[in-house]
C-alpha cells in the first residue's frame, strides 16, 4: 500500500525541471518545414547511400558494385585519376564534389530480399540523412526500394536490374535506370539465336519465380517465337535453390534442343554447371546439338561457371572489353585501384553515381524535383528513331556510346551486347567475347508497349 | 527423333524419353538427394538415442564438412606470383601467373592431379577434425544439458548452430564456393545404357552416382561398427538402458563421447562429398537441418534403421514430386510434399516408421 | 485499478511511461558527437522496438507460460503482413481494417495450426510448428503467387482497386487522417528528438498488448497454463482437460503475431515472403529467451536489445573502430580492431550467437533474471527491503 503524497518540495522541484525544459532553446522541424526537401543538406557535405546485396545468391555482384560506388566517390571528391568524368560529354563535374559539396557515403545490405533491402533503406534515409539511394541486385529488391524512395521523397538510381518491370508497371518518378531491361535483351538476341542456331527450334525455359524471371521469360518468349521457335515449357524454379537436378532432369526428354536459362547470379553458375554435369550440352535431340543460351550473364558469373561458359549466348549492358576512350579509361581507373577488371554492374553504378551528381550540378540543387527535371531535360533525341518518345537527357562517353535518358519512362537507351563463351580465353577475365553490338534503334520499343505498360511515373517527390 | 507432333507431354514414342526413363532420372535423383538426408538423420539419430539430446546443431556440422573441402581445395591451390613477361593482362601490363605450390613442388601434372582430387583428399582431413569437433562440442557444451529439458537443448544447439555458423562466413565470407568435383568424376555416364534400356537418354553426372555409393558405404560401416563390434554392442545396450549399463561397471560417458564423435564425423563426411553439388555456404547447415529432422521424426526418433529408410523415401518423394506430370495435377506439390507427410505420419503414428512403442509418444 | 494489483499497476504506468518516452530516451547522444551513431531514435528502429515486443510478448504467452517451444511463429506474421496490404490494395491506406483482418485471420490460421500441432507434445510439437511455418513460406513463395506475389513483395500498384479511396485521401498509411510518417522534430539544445505518429500508434497498441498479456498472467487462465508446464500428466490424471487452455495460448499467441505482422506493414506497405521463414520465428525464441521467457517485461527488453543490435551494432565497421581506438598508439589500435572486428560489423550476429548460448548456460532467466540477481546483490549490501521477498514469492499465490 502507498499514498502519493505531495509535499511542497516535491512539487518545487517537478517545477523548475519544467520549467528549464520548457524555457531551453528549441524550435519545431515539422517534418521538413526548415528543409525544402528531405535531407536537405546543411552543412559542408552531402550524403549517399548504397545499397547493395552483401548476402545471399548475388553477393559477388554487390560486392563489384560497392567497390565502383567508392571508386565514383573519389572521383567526385577529386582523388584519383578522374576515371569517365573526363570522358563524360556534359563536364559540369569539377572534382570538388557536388554543388561544392564533398560526397560522403553510407552502405547498406540488401540481403537479396525486399524486406531487408526496404529495411536498410529506411535506416539510410531515417537515420543517416542521404539524398539518393543506389545499388542493388535484384529486380525484386530494386522495385520494393524505388517504391520507398518514391514515398519518402528521395533519388533512387537503380543498380543491376533487369526486369521489365522497373521502369515499367512498376515506374516512379523519383526512380531512374542505366541498365538495360529484359525486352532489350529478346529484341537483341532473338536475331542472332536464330541466325546461329536456326529457325526450327524447340526450346525449354527454367525461370527465377520472381519479377525479373517472370519479364526475362515473356520476353524470350515473345522474340524467340516472331524467329519461328517453338516454346516447350517453362519451369519457374525458387531464387537460391542450389540444387537444380529435379528442373533439369525433366529436360532430357522433353522434346526440346535449346534450354534458355532465367537465372542470375549463383543461381545461373549452379544450374548451367549442373545442366552440363547431366550431359545436356553433348547431347543430340531432334537431330541437331542442344544448346544452352542464358539470356542474361556478368562476367562474375562467367568466372564462376569456369569452362562450362564456353559457347554460350548471352547479352550484357557494358563489357570491359568494348573499344571506347571511356571504357579505357574507367578499366584503367577500376583495374588500378582493385586489381580486376569492372564487370557491368560495377560500370551501372559508376556511371549512375555520376549522371545523378551531373543532374544535380546542371540544376543547382539535390531537390528530387529538380534532379527529376534535369534528367528528364527533353532536349536530346536519339538519332534514326522516329517517335514521339524519342526524347530526354542525350549524354555519351560514359562507356556504352550515345545513351538516352529518356523522360517517358527514366529509362537508359542503348546500344546493346550480344555475348558469347570464348572458347580459348587467354585471361581469367576474357572468357567472354562480344559477337554484336545491337544498335540501339533495334531494340527500342514505345513507353505503352504492353510489356511495359500498367504504370504511371506520377509526380516527383520532394519529401516536404 | 522426329520433332512433329511433339507436345508438352512426352508420353508419344520417339519424342526423347517416354515415362519409365523420367521415372528412373527422378529415383536417381532421390537416392542421390535421399542419401545427404539419411547420412544426417544418422547421426541426429545416434545422438539423440546415446545422449538422449536434440541437437539442432547438427546441419552446421554438414555445413562444417563441406568447409573441408573447400580449405584443402585453397590450400592445395595456395600460389605464388611469377611474372610471364610474354603474356599481358587486361591493363596492358606482364601478366601475373598464380602458380600453385605444389605444382613447382612435384611438376605440373601431380600438382593438376592433386588440385583436382582435393575433395576426396579432404575426407582425410574431414575425419581427425569433425570427430574433433564433435568430442569437443560434446564435453565442452552438451554434456551440461543431459538433464535438461529437450527446449533448452534445442535453444542450446541452436546457438551453437549460429556461431559455428558465422565463424565460418567470417573465415570464408557469405558466399557460396565453387569446389570442383574430381576431373574423372566431372562427366556423366549413360545409366541407361548400362542397365540395358536405349541409349543417350537416361544421363546421369558421375558425381553424384559416387557420392550415393559413397552413403551407402558409410551407412554400412556404422551398422557393422554397431552390430560386430563390442564397442557397439555397449552403445546399442546404453541406448536400451543407460542406467543399467552403467551399473555394471562400464564407463558409457566416454563411450557415448566417441559415439557423439562418430555422429559429427558422418555429418562431416556427408557434406565433404557433398560439396561438388552444391556450392558450400555458411548457411547450408540450417537449410538441411529442417529437412533433417523432419526425416528423424518420420523414421522414428531413436531407431537407426528408420531414419536412414525414411531419408531415401523422403528424397525420392521430393523427387517425384517435382516432375513435372505431377506439377500439373497438384502445382506446388514439391515444395510441400515432404511436410505433409510428416505432418500426416506425426498425427497418426508419432513413433515414426520404425519407431520403438512407447518412446517419446505422448 | 483496471483489475490489476496496485504494484502491478504501477508496473504498467512504468512501463507506459518508458514507451511514451521512448524518442527520448534512446537518443541519449547529441547530435553530431561522436557516439550520435549509437542514437537509436529514428522512427524505423523505434517502430521496430514496438512491434517485436508485441511479436516476442505473444511468443512469451506460449513459451513462458506453457513451455511449449514452437517455431512455427512466422507464418502468422507473414498471415497478417499480407492480410493488411490487400487491405490496402482493395480498400484504401486506412491501417484500421487491415489490421483487424490481420488479427482475425491470423487467429483462424493459429486455430488450424494450432489443433492439429497440439495433437502433440514436446519436441514432436517443435518440429511440427517447424514443418508448418516452412510448409507456408513455401506455399507463399511459389505456389499462392498470385495472392503474396512471392519473392518480389506484395505491394500496392496504380492498377488496384482502393475503393474507398477518395482522390483526397492520403497515399500512404495513415489512421483516418494522422499519416504514419509524420513526424515532430524537436531540437533541445544540442539533441534532435524525432516523434514519429507511426511509432506512438505502434506504442499504444504494445502498451495494451503489455496489459492484456499482465491480465492474462495473472489470472486462473495463466495460472491453469503454469500448471501444465509443471506437470501436465498430473492434470490429466485430476480429470483436467488441458487442450481448450492450451489451443486457447496458441490462438491468442498467433494474434499476437498476426498483429506484429500486420504492424509492420502499416508502417511499410510491403510485405515480403521472407518474413514468414522459420529462422524469422528463430528470431523471436532468441528475443524471448535473451529478455527472459515467463517474465513480463523480459521479452520486450530482449526484442529491444536484438533489434538495436541489429540496426545500431551491425554498422559499427573497421573504420569506425580505428576512430574510437585513435588515441591509442598504432600498434595498439591496430591489435584491438583485428580482435573486435569479428564480433561487431556483420560479425554481430556472432556475438548474438555467442550471448544466446552463454545466457541459455549460465542465465537461463534471461536479462531479467540477471537484473534481479544484480538488485540482490545491491540489496544484499544495502537495507533489505519487503519488496524483494514479495517479487520472489509471486508466483506461487
Amino acid at each position: 500500500m502507498s499514498k502519493l503524497i505531495l509535499t511542497r518540495r516535491g512539487l518545487l522541484k517537478a517545477g523548475v525541471a519544467g520549467g528549464a525544459v520548457l524555457a531551453a532553446p528549441m524550435h519545431f522541424i515539422r517534418g521538413a518545414h526548415a528543409a525544402e526537401y528531405l535531407n536537405q543538406p546543411m552543412g559542408s557535405t552531402v550524403k549517399f547511400g548504397f545499397n547493395v546485396p552483401q548476402t545471399g545468391p548475388y553477393a559477388a555482384e554487390g560486392k563489384d558494385e560497392l567497390l565502383a560506388q567508392q571508386l565514383a566517390v573519389e572521383h567526385l571528391n577529386g582523388e584519383g585519376d578522374g576515371g569517365m568524368i573526363n570522358t563524360f560529354s556534359s563536364k559540369h563535374l569539377k572534382g570538388n564534389g557536388v554543388l561544392g559539396k564533398k560526397v560522403e557515403f553510407v552502405s547498406g545490405d540488401t540481403q537479396t530480399k525486399s524486406d531487408a533491402a526496404r529495411a536498410s533503406a529506411r535506416s539510410m534515409i531515417e537515420k543517416d540523412g542521404v539524398v539518393m539511394i543506389n545499388g542493388g541486385s535484384s529486380s525484386g529488391v530494386a522495385i520494393a526500394v524505388q517504391g520507398l524512395c518514391q514515398e519518402a521523397g528521395i533519388i533512387f538510381m537503380a543498380g543491376l536490374t533487369h526486369s521489365n518491370d522497373t521502369t515499367g508497371k512498376d515506374k516512379k518518378a523519383n526512380g531512374f535506370r542505366h541498365f538495360f531491361d529484359a525486352y532489350m535483351s529478346g529484341a537483341a538476341l532473338g536475331p542472332v539465336l536464330a541466325k546461329a542456331y536456326g529457325k526450327d527450334r524447340r526450346f525449354y525455359m527454367l525461370t527465377s519465380d520472381y519479377t525479373w524471371g517472370w519479364t526475362q521469360a515473356a520476353s524470350m518468349e515473345k522474340f524467340l517465337k516472331a524467329e519461328g521457335w517453338q516454346l516447350v515449357k517453362d519451369v519457374r524454379t525458387p531464387v537460391g535453390a542450389g540444387d537444380f537436378s529435379s528442373y533439369i532432369t525433366p529436360v532430357a526428354g522433353s522434346g526440346a534442343d535449346v534450354l534458355i536459362l532465367n537465372h542470375y547470379g549463383g543461381d545461373m553458375i549452379n544450374s548451367l554447371s549442373q545442366s552440363v554435369q547431366f550431359g545436356l550440352r553433348d547431347k543430340m535431340a531432334n537431330g541437331k546439338n542442344f544448346e544452352i543460351v542464358v539470356p542474361l550473364y556478368s562476367e562474375l558469373m562467367a568466372e564462376g561457371a569456369g569452362d562450362n561458359i564456353k559457347g554460350v549466348y548471352g547479352s550484357m549492358n557494358w563489357n570491359w572489353q568494348l573499344d571506347n576512350p571511356a571504357t579505357k579509361a574507367f578499366v584503367k581507373s577500376f583495374g588500378e585501384k582493385y586489381g580486376h577488371p569492372p564487370s557491368n554492374s560495377a560500370q551501372t553504378c559508376y556511371a549512375q553515381v555520376l549522371l545523378y551528381a551531373d543532374a544535380c550540378e546542371r540544376a543547382g540543387t539535390f531537390n528530387p524535383c529538380g534532379v527529376v527535371a534535369a534528367l528528364e531535360d527533353n532536349t536530346g533525341s536519339l538519332d534514326g528513331i522516329n517517335s514521339p518518345a524519342n526524347k530526354g537527357f542525350l549524354f555519351e562517353g560514359l562507356g556504352n556510346g550515345k545513351t538516352l535518358y529518356r523522360s517517358a519512362d527514366h529509362q537508359c537507351f542503348k546500344d546493346v551486347l550480344v555475348m558469347k563463351g570464348k572458347e580459348k580465353p587467354t585471361s581469367k577475365y576474357d572468357n567472354l567475347e562480344i559477337v554484336q553490338t545491337t544498335s540501339v534503334g533495334k531494340v527500342w520499343y514505345e513507353p505503352d508497349n504492353d510489356m511495359f505498360s500498367g504504370g504511371d511515373l506520377g509526380k516527383c517527390n520532394s519529401g516536404a | 527423333m522426329g520433332a512433329a507432333g511433339c507436345t508438352n507431354s512426352c508420353a508419344e514414342p520417339g519424342c526423347g524419353a517416354g515415362t519409365l526413363d523420367t521415372i528412373i532420372l527422378q529415383i536417381l535423383n532421390g537416392l542421390d538427394k535421399g542419401s545427404a538426408y539419411a547420412l544426417i538423420a544418422l547421426g541426429l539419430t545416434l545422438i539423440f538415442g546415446t545422449l538422449g539430446v536434440v541437437n539442432f546443431a547438427h546441419g552446421a556440422l554438414f555445413m562444417i564438412g563441406a568447409f573441408c573441402a573447400v580449405t584443402v581445395q585453397r590450400l592445395l591451390n595456395l600460389s605464388f606470383v611469377q611474372i610471364d613477361p610474354t603474356r599481358k593482362d587486361f591493363l596492358g601490363n606482364p601478366l601475373k601467373v598464380q602458380v600453385p605450390y605444389v605444382d613447382s613442388w612435384f611438376g605440373h601434372d601431380v600438382g593438376a592431379v592433386l588440385i583436382s582430387w582435393s575433395v576426396p583428399l579432404a575426407i582425410l582431413l574431414a575425419i581427425p577434425v569433425m570427430f574433433a569437433i564433435g568430442v569437443a562440442m560434446e564435453r565442452g557444451l552438451i554434456k551440461h544439458f543431459y538433464k535438461r529439458s529437450h527446449a533448452e537443448q534445442i535453444l542450446v544447439t541452436f546457438g551453437l548452430a549460429i556461431v559455428l555458423q558465422e565463424i565460418v562466413k567470417y573465415f570464408f565470407g557469405a558466399n557460396p564456393i565453387h569446389t570442383a568435383a574430381p576431373g574423372t568424376f566431372s562427366g556423366s555416364i549413360d545409366f541407361g545404357a548400362l542397365i540395358g534400356l536405349a541409349p543417350n537418354v537416361i544421363i546421369y553426372p558421375y558425381w553424384r552416382m559416387v557420392y550415393f555409393l559413397f552413403s551407402v558405404v558409410i551407412l554400412g560401416g556404422v551398422f557393422a561398427f554397431l552390430q560386430f563390434t563390442t564397442f557397439g554392442m555397449v552403445v546399442r545396450a546404453g541406448m536400451n538402458d543407460r542406467e543399467t549399463v552403467g551399473l555394471l561397471g562400464i564407463n558409457i560417458d566416454r563411450r557415448f563421447t566417441i559415439m557423439f564423435g562418430i555422429a559429427a564425423m558422418v555429418a562431416g563426411m556427408a557434406g565433404v562429398m557433398y560439396a561438388p553439388i552444391l556450392a558450400p555456404s555458411f548457411h547450408m547447415g540450417m537449410d538441411f537441418l529442417v529437412l533433417s529432422f523432419v526425416v528423424v521424426v518420420v523414421g522414428g526418433m531413436g531407431s537407426l534403421p528408420g531414419a536412414v529408410l525414411a531419408g531415401f523415401v523422403l528424397g525420392i518423394l521430393q523427387s517425384f514430386a517435382s516432375m513435372n506430370q505431377v506439377k500439373t495435377v497438384i502445382p506446388g506439390i514439391d515444395q510441400v510434399v515432404i511436410y505433409l507427410v510428416a505432418i500426416i505420419i506425426l498425427l497418426t503414428r508419432p513413433r515414426g516408421l520404425m519407431g520403438r512403442a512407447g518412446v517419446m509418444e505422448e | 485499478m483496471l483489475g490489476l494489483s496496485k504494484k502491478d499497476f504501477g508496473f504498467l504506468l512504468f512501463v507506459t511511461f518508458l514507451t511514451l518516452a521512448t524518442p527520448i530516451l534512446v537518443q541519449p547522444f547529441p547530435e553530431g558527437s561522436a557516439l550520435a551513431q549509437f542514437n537509436a531514435g529514428y522512427p524505423d528502429l523505434m517502430q521496430r522496438f514496438a512491434i517485436y515486443g508485441i511479436f516476442a510478448i505473444g511468443f512469451n504467452l506460449l513459451f513462458g507460460l506453457t513451455g511449449y517451444l514452437s517455431f512455427g511463429h512466422a507464418a502468422f506474421l507473414g498471415v497478417g503482413s499480407y492480410s493488411v496490404v490487400w487491405m490496402y490494395k482493395l480498400l484504401g491506406y486506412n491501417v484500421l481494417p487491415g489490421l483487424i483482418l490481420a488479427i482475425v485471420v491470423s487467429g483462424l490460421f493459429g486455430l488450424v495450426i494450432g489443433y492439429i500441432s497440439l495433437r502433440r507434445s514436446g519436441i514432436y510439437f517443435s518440429i511440427l510448428t517447424l514443418a508448418f511455418a516452412q510448409m507456408s513460406y513455401n506455399l507463399a513463395y511459389s505456389v499462392f503467387t498470385p495472392i503474396t506475389n512471392g519473392e518480389t513483395g506484395q505491394q500496392v500498384y496504380a492498377s488496384d482497386p482502393q475503393i474507398l479511396m477518395g482522390p483526397n485521401s492520403p497515399t500512404s498509411p495513415h489512421l483516418f487522417g494522422l499519416l504514419m510518417i509524420d513526424s515532430v522534430k524537436v531540437s533541445v539544445g544540442g539533441w534532435v528528438f524525432t516523434f514519429n505518429i507511426g511509432y506512438y500508434f505502434t506504442a499504444i497498441i504494445a502498451i495494451l498488448a503489455f496489459y492484456l498479456s499482465m491480465r492474462i498472467f495473472c489470472s486462473p487462465f495463466g495460472l491453469m497454463l503454469r500448471a501444465i508446464k509443471t506437470n501436465r500428466t498430473r492434470l490429466n490424471y485430476a480429470g483436467i482437460n488441458t487442450k481448450p487452455y492450451m489451443l486457447a495460448v496458441f490462438v491468442i499467441s498467433g494474434m499476437y503475431a498476426g498483429l506484429a505482422g500486420g504492424l509492420l506493414v502499416a508502417m511499410d506497405p510491403l510485405a515480403g515472403a521472407e518474413r514468414m521463414q522459420w529462422t524469422a520465428s528463430g528470431e523471436v525464441v532468441l528475443m524471448t529467451i535473451l529478455g527472459g521467457a515467463g517474465t513480463l517485461m523480459g521479452p520486450v527488453l530482449g526484442a529491444g536489445f536484438i533489434k538495436y543490435f541489429e540496426n545500431i551494432f551491425s554498422k559499427i565497421n573497421e573504420t569506425v573502430l580505428h576512430q574510437w581506438f585513435s588515441w591509442m598508439p598504432h600498434q595498439v589500435n591496430d591489435a584491438l580492431t583485428a580482435i573486435l572486428k569479428p564480433f561487431v560489423g556483420e560479425g554481430w550476429h556472432l556475438t548474438l550467437g555467442l550471448l544466446f548460448v552463454l545466457v541459455v548456460v549460465f542465465l537461463p532467466g534471461g536479462i531479467m533474471e540477471g537484473i534481479r540477481r544484480i538488485a540482490n546483490l545491491i540489496r544484499l549490501t544495502g537495507k533489505p527491503r519487503e519488496g524483494a521477498e514479495a517479487t520472489e514469492t509471486q508466483a506461487a499465490e
